[in-house]
């Protein structure tokens, strides 16, 4: 490691830990309908739409009115953006004149970005229109991050009420956490980006003559407009097939820094958000103190093992350590403009994250680095996660560890006062077992299909990865590609697209049903016999159960993709 | 430990009991048995396809490595077979126990009342005690088993419990009040009873409590089916991995034996834990049936961990429940020194705690007793129900002590001293009960009985506190005293002239807020509360009421008992979560030992992983089915003794058992696994 990486990291973790509690505070106050300095502002848009749509906000409802909401609202979103795409053709704002979409990439693309999961079998500048983009694909960088934030909100209201039978109102939650977050960030943190270098506008691709004399397109587009909500809402679909490695989207290491730290932003300041509606904010610090180890972890893992580079290379008479002039280490796939540093940090956020957004080539990484953002997503994609999605994902390991380690204080084990019984457990399990059956489930298909293995560009355990990262990108609502493999056919856009459904409403339904049912049973008291969850050693343990559960389920498949791959790295054998 | 508990308690290990569990572990193979365990159930299911692949390679219907396929599937029939005796052993003292039981419900023949006549000389038909049902009338005379449950209607009698506590001492059952509920079974030895039936046959006390020892009607507890939900999603998660992992091994070209394959699987499933669980919660139910109380299901003694709030009878459970004597208060003109020795001398045969104490305070005063006097020949008067008094008669002198207004009777109109009776009335005031004395029916003065805390009663109650548990007083004394004595024994909170309903009204009180409450009660009047309270305790002396309602009873009617009970449900909760913690630790190292083994061949760098320096492929894999299966009957001894129980504060509780069964739940089996492979490669894998 080197120093100025120490410090380039240690400066992420400070700004991270500076958002957490202003966000909190304010997140706080928009979930509880309390006024705050957007109100004057917002307030008459967001009572005006309220009005349009015959949205009642006082009307509290069920769980299972909640999820119903929900899932209307992501079926006719997903069904209206496959008719945009279809029908680019005809539609306006095309001015390359694109096609329209094939129905499989459709269907992928549009199931891809109402999952919040942004997978992208397409180059966005050869294959979507700027209407398709910003009618279609921005709208859900919006509300599927605003989706992701109100299911964070009404599982936290479940878990934090005692004897009540609503988890609140779900077009309140979606329109506010639209209004009040996701816009008002998304221009201010716009203009800055477009301050820094990024273009924003509607102009047809310019053709440039390079100094040899080659013709260049270089694609122009709304891209500032949409970077903001990539990251502050974890969807990472990017402008240009390059994502965040691209010049127009992240043009400096200063764009580059704030993009990670817009991924991380929301996702933590909801764990504050947790802990003050459960008025304990210890509760809150830790599962932020699990995530923060977590994101450490992997971090100065990937880092190491970036920094380290291949020494195959050495052999080969490279220098591998960093000097004055050079960045020693594994350059491969990263950009000049980041260094190592930046370039693990963000891989590590975005897969921490479910944003997907990439500034360098994860594919490119040494196995270990790779492995990194594959075991992240593994994980469910809980440190600190996406934009809601990590906060409820991680209640799934937090029922786990409470069952488990609840036990052995000799109490039936509960959470925030409130018993774990078989229907938790069985709902818990039920979100677990789908993300593991979609990850290596479809990985084990695809696998030993010869027509899916045409895809790849690459043989034996490196090959192998390819695969597993594709799959488990899609189930964890990532959307992050580990290249090397041709996606964009149909056994892989319909597979991957049921990865993405199964990923997001099999963990989304039953936590938002453990909510309900946890919203109506009575708090207990805290005594000397009950199992703190407020302490660092409850934030330890949820690291372990995290750790062991997903490390034991995922261990086979990593020892034969990124483990053996270094393994063979280290004797001299490359894929 | 008192002595009917050294009579009923057999070892956990006797002889009788682990023969017995060895013929019932193989029956309890039966997959539709099995089935109720999904994850031994998937071990059953490994072990039939590698048995199967064995015997594929024995008849050479497929190549390989016949040898290692036969020890591979032995192991896991071992591990299947290590399961269902762990159950089987937890249901041996219980079988036991049903055995003697049944015993008891020999054909008995009933004497079925058929006029309504009062008094013992009524018409009755002999009936066969099959024949019986709930509310028909019977007569018990001294010499007959009761035929059934019921409730005293008429009489008073002596009965011989000791069919279901082991107890030989009789006990006293009468129509009306707290004590007329007789148990079928057991025996009347004095006196004669007419009892309405209250159960059908089958559906009788012993009936119930046969099904309970055995386990036959045993359900899973709340508790059991969220862990075995758990269990089960583990081991479908880890059948995916290892699915997927067979689908990624043939892209690699290099494919895994079914027998390899299996043996990863089982040695990843939850099997310790899943082997033990149900042997865990009937031996958390066998060791509260040993402290002979009866638990109605394991529900309660799972519900039993979680209480918060204990409600306890100030009575025999925080006092002594029979008062010391602690002062002689003479009569005008009579030294305490003449009290004392008429006391002590009333009180020689009476072996009563009352009675004994008042020997020891005499024998303070008056050291012992003069030769002549206890040469003498005496008759002894026991206490009987119906004088309250007790006594004897020497040398032509009746003495007798017992309750005040009793003696007043004897001694007769004006009899009884006038400062006699303010003394009488001053004890009372204070709390406790006054008892006279009386020599050829002149009243010699009162023995003041009194309330003792029982001793430890402090420390205990501390240790609950520790425990996160309240302790709520219940007593019918007024608030002065109440107080007194709460402060004494160091309660958090009392509840003084307890009526019914100020006891349901607390329950609820606490309920409300999402505590659970535990409490004691005999009477038919405690009965709501025992119903509305999350654990009930009825003593076995109490109405059948009160027995009905609660899900507990007490054979032993002692109520301090209710703690117990509390730390075995804590005990059985932290048993299951510290073999969880240590099954699921444990796979670290299965994996470190297994999947290096299973694609060395393929891949020699993954050696890499082989961290144990593990001999061989075979080795590595069969030592892991080893330990696998051997870790089951290493644990079978701490899966129904429970893990050791102290009461300390959740967070200490949980330090410790981390460290215990999770870190060495990681350590454990990479000494294991390393160890029976350098016994398995001796033998040349």
């Amino acid at each position: 490691m080197t120093t100025n990486g120490i410090i380039q990291l240690l400066a992420f973790v400070l700004a991270l830990v500076l958002v957490t509690k202003p966000l909190g505070i304010f997140l706080t106050r928009v979930f509880s309908n309390e006024r705050n300095f957007l109100t004057p502002v917002v307030g008459p848009l967001e009572r005006l739409i309220y009005r349009l749509c015959g949205v009642k906000p006082n009307a509290e409802m069920k769980w299972t009115t909640y999820s119903m909401a929900m899932l209307m609202f992501s079926v006719v979103g997903a069904i209206v953006l496959y008719g945009i795409m279809r029908l680019q053709d005809i539609l306006p704002w095309n001015p390359q004149g694109l096609g329209a979409v094939a129905p499989d990439l459709s269907f992928n693309t549009a199931v891809s970005f109402v999952t919040n999961t942004n997978w992208q079998a397409y180059s966005g500048e050869s294959t979507m229109s700027y209407f398709t983009q910003m009618a279609g694909l921005a709208f859900h960088n919006f509300v599927s991050a605003a989706t992701g934030i109100a299911i964070a909100v009404a599982v936290t209201r479940g878990l934090v009420r005692s004897s009540a039978q609503t988890l609140g109102n779900f077009w309140v939650d979606l329109v506010r956490a639209t209004l009040y977050v996701l816009l008002p960030i998304s221009i201010v943190v716009g203009l800055i980006f477009v301050a820094g270098g990024m273009v924003q506008n509607l102009s047809p691709y310019v053709t440039a003559i390079t100094l040899e004399g080659a013709k260049q397109i270089i694609p122009m587009g709304p891209v500032a407009s949409q970077e903001v909500i990539k990251m502050l809402g974890t969807n990472g679909g990017g402008f240009f097939n390059a994502n965040s490695a691209h010049p127009f989207e992240n043009p400096a290491a200063w764009t580059s820094f704030i993009q990670v730290l817009l991924i991380f932003s929301i996702g933590s300041g909801l764990t504050y958000m947790f802990g003050r509606m459960a008025k304990d904010q210890r509760q809150g610090w830790a599962i932020w103190g699990a995530m923060m180890f977590l994101f450490l972890a992997g971090l100065v893992t990937c880092y190491m093992s970036e920094q380290s580079g291949n020494p195959i290379l050495e052999k080969a008479g490279i220098e591998r350590a960093a000097t004055e002039t050079q960045s020693g280490g594994n350059m491969e796939g990263k950009e000049v403009r980041f260094g190592i540093t930046q370039s693990a940090l963000f891989a590590t956020v975005t897969t921490d994250a479910s944003c997907g957004a990439v500034n360098g080539m994860h594919d490119s990484f040494t196995p270990i680095g790779g492995m990194v953002p594959l075991f992240n997503m593994m994980l469910g994609e809980v440190i600190f996660g996406g934009v809601g999605s990590g906060l409820y994902g991680m209640f799934v390991f937090v029922l786990i560890s409470v069952f488990i380690a609840g036990l052995m204080v000799g109490r039936t084990p509960e959470y925030l006062g409130k018993k774990i019984e078989s229907k938790e457990v069985k709902l818990a399990m039920l979100a677990l077992l789908s993300l593991v059956f979609c990850m290596l489930g479809f990985t084990a298909w695809a696998v030993v299909r010869p027509d899916a293995l045409k895809s790849l560009a690459n043989t034996g355990p490196h090959g192998l990865t390819e695969i597993l990262y594709a799959f488990t990108s899609a189930t964890a609502n990532n959307g992050s590609a580990f290249a090397g493999l041709s996606a964009n056919t149909p056994f892989f856009n319909v597979t991957l697209g049921f990865a993405m459904l199964f990923g997001r409403f099999f963990v989304i339904v039953p936590m938002l049903a453990v909510a309900g049912s946890m919203a109506k049973k009575t708090a207990v008291p805290v005594s000397h016999g009950t199992f703190l969850t407020n302490t660092p050693l409850f934030g330890t343990l949820l690291v372990m159960v995290i750790l062991i559960v997903g490390g034991l389920t995922f261990f086979p498949a990593l020892s034969l993709g990124p483990i053996l791959e270094h393994l063979l790295m280290q004797a001299g054998k490359l894929f | 430990m008192s002595k009917h508990e050294v009579h009923k308690q057999k070892s956990l290990f006797d002889p009788a009991i682990v023969k017995r569990a060895l013929v019932d572990s193989i029956k309890k193979l039966d997959p539709r048995l099995l089935w109720k365990s999904p994850v031994m159930f998937v071990v059953e299911i490994g072990a039939v396809l590698t048995t199967a692949s064995w015997v594929r390679e024995l008849t050479g219907f497929s190549s390989g490595d016949a040898v290692f396929s036969g020890l591979i599937s032995a192991w896991l029939w071992f591990t299947v077979l290590f399961a269902t005796f762990a159950e089987a052993m937890a249901e041996g003292r219980g079988k036991a126990q049903a055995d003697a039981l049944r015993k008891t419900k020999t054909e008995t023949m009933a004497k079925r009342v058929t006029g309504d006549t009062v008094g013992k000389g009524v018409q009755f038909t002999q009936v066969n005690a099959t024949m019986l049902r709930k509310g028909d009338i019977v007569l018990i005379e001294a010499g007959d088993i009761i035929p059934g449950d019921g409730d005293a209607v008429e009489g008073v009698a002596s009965i011989d419990e000791s069919a279901i506590t082991g107890e030989s001492a009789p006990v006293i059952r009468e129509s009306g009040g707290d004590r007329s509920a007789v148990t079928g079974g057991t025996r009347i030895i004095s006196d004669w009873l007419k009892v309405k039936i209250t159960s059908n046959p089958g559906e009788t006390f012993i009936d119930r409590m046969i099904g309970l020892v055995e386990g036959a009607s045993r359900q899973k507890t709340p508790n059991e089916i969220a862990l075995t939900i758990l269990l089960s999603g583990m081991t479908i998660i880890f059948v995916v991995a290892l699915v997927a992992l067979q689908s990624f091994a043939t892209y690699l070209a290099s494919p895994v034996s079914i027998v390899v394959m299996v043996s990863l699987l089982i040695c990843l499933i939850p099997t310790t834990i899943g082997g033990l669980l149900s042997a865990i919660g009937i031996a958390g139910i066998d060791r509260v049936l040993q402290r002979n109380v009866l638990a109605m299901s394991g529900r309660a003694v799972e519900a039993a961990g979680d209480v918060s709030t204990l409600l306890l009878d100030k009575t025999g459970t925080i006092t002594i429940g029979n008062r010391m004597a602690t002062e002689f208060l003479p009569a005008p003109g009579v030294t305490i020194e003449a009290l004392a020795q008429t006391a002590h001398l009333s009180s020689l045969s009476d072996e009563t705690p009352e009675g004994r104490s008042i020997v020891a305070l005499a024998e303070q005063i008056t050291r012992d007793l003069p030769f002549e006097l206890l040469s003498a020949a005496k008759t002894f008067i026991p206490f009987s129900a119906h004088t309250r008094m007790s006594g004897v008669d020497m040398g032509g002198s009746a003495i007798r002590k017992g309750a005040v207004d009793a003696i007043a009777r004897l001694a007769g109109p004006g009899g009884m001293p006038p400062e006699v009776t303010a003394q009488v009335e001053r004890i009372a005031k204070s709390g406790g009960t006054p008892l006279a004395v009386a020599q050829d029916g002149r009243v010699l003065g009162v023995i003041h009985l009194k309330d003792i805390v029982k001793p430890g009663m402090r420390e205990r109650f501390e240790q609950l506190r520790a425990m996160g548990i309240k302790t709520v007083m219940i007593t019918g004394d007024n608030p002065l005293t109440a107080r007194a004595i709460a402060e004494e024994a160091g309660v958090d909170d009392f509840l003084a002239e307890a009526t019914p309903e100020a006891k349901m009204a607390l329950i609820r009180k606490e309920q409300a807020m999402g505590k659970l409450v535990a409490m004691t009660g005999d009477g038919t009047n405690d009965a709501p509360a025992l119903a509305q309270a999350d654990v009930g305790v009825a003593m076995n002396t109490g109405t059948m009421a009160a027995k009905e309602a609660a899900n507990m009873v007490d054979l032993d009617s002692n109520p301090t008992k209710l703690i117990e009970v509390v730390e075995i449900g804590k005990q059985l909760l932290m048993t299951r979560g510290a073999l969880t913690t240590f099954s699921i630790a444990n796979d670290v190292a299965k994996y470190f030992a297994i999947i290096p083994a299973m694609f060395m061949a393929a891949f020699p760098e993954l050696a890499a992983l082989n961290i144990m320096g593990l001999h061989s492929p075979q080795s590595a894999i069969l030592s892991a089915v080893i330990f696998n299966a051997l870790i089951i009957v290493a644990l079978i001894p701490l899966a129904l003794k429970g893990i050791k129980y102290r009461p300390l504060g959740a967070a200490a509780v949980l330090r410790r058992n981390i460290l215990v069964y999770g870190v060495g739940g990681v350590i454990i089996p990479f000494i294991g696994i390393k160890a029976i492979d350098l016994v398995v490669s001796a033998f040349g894998f």
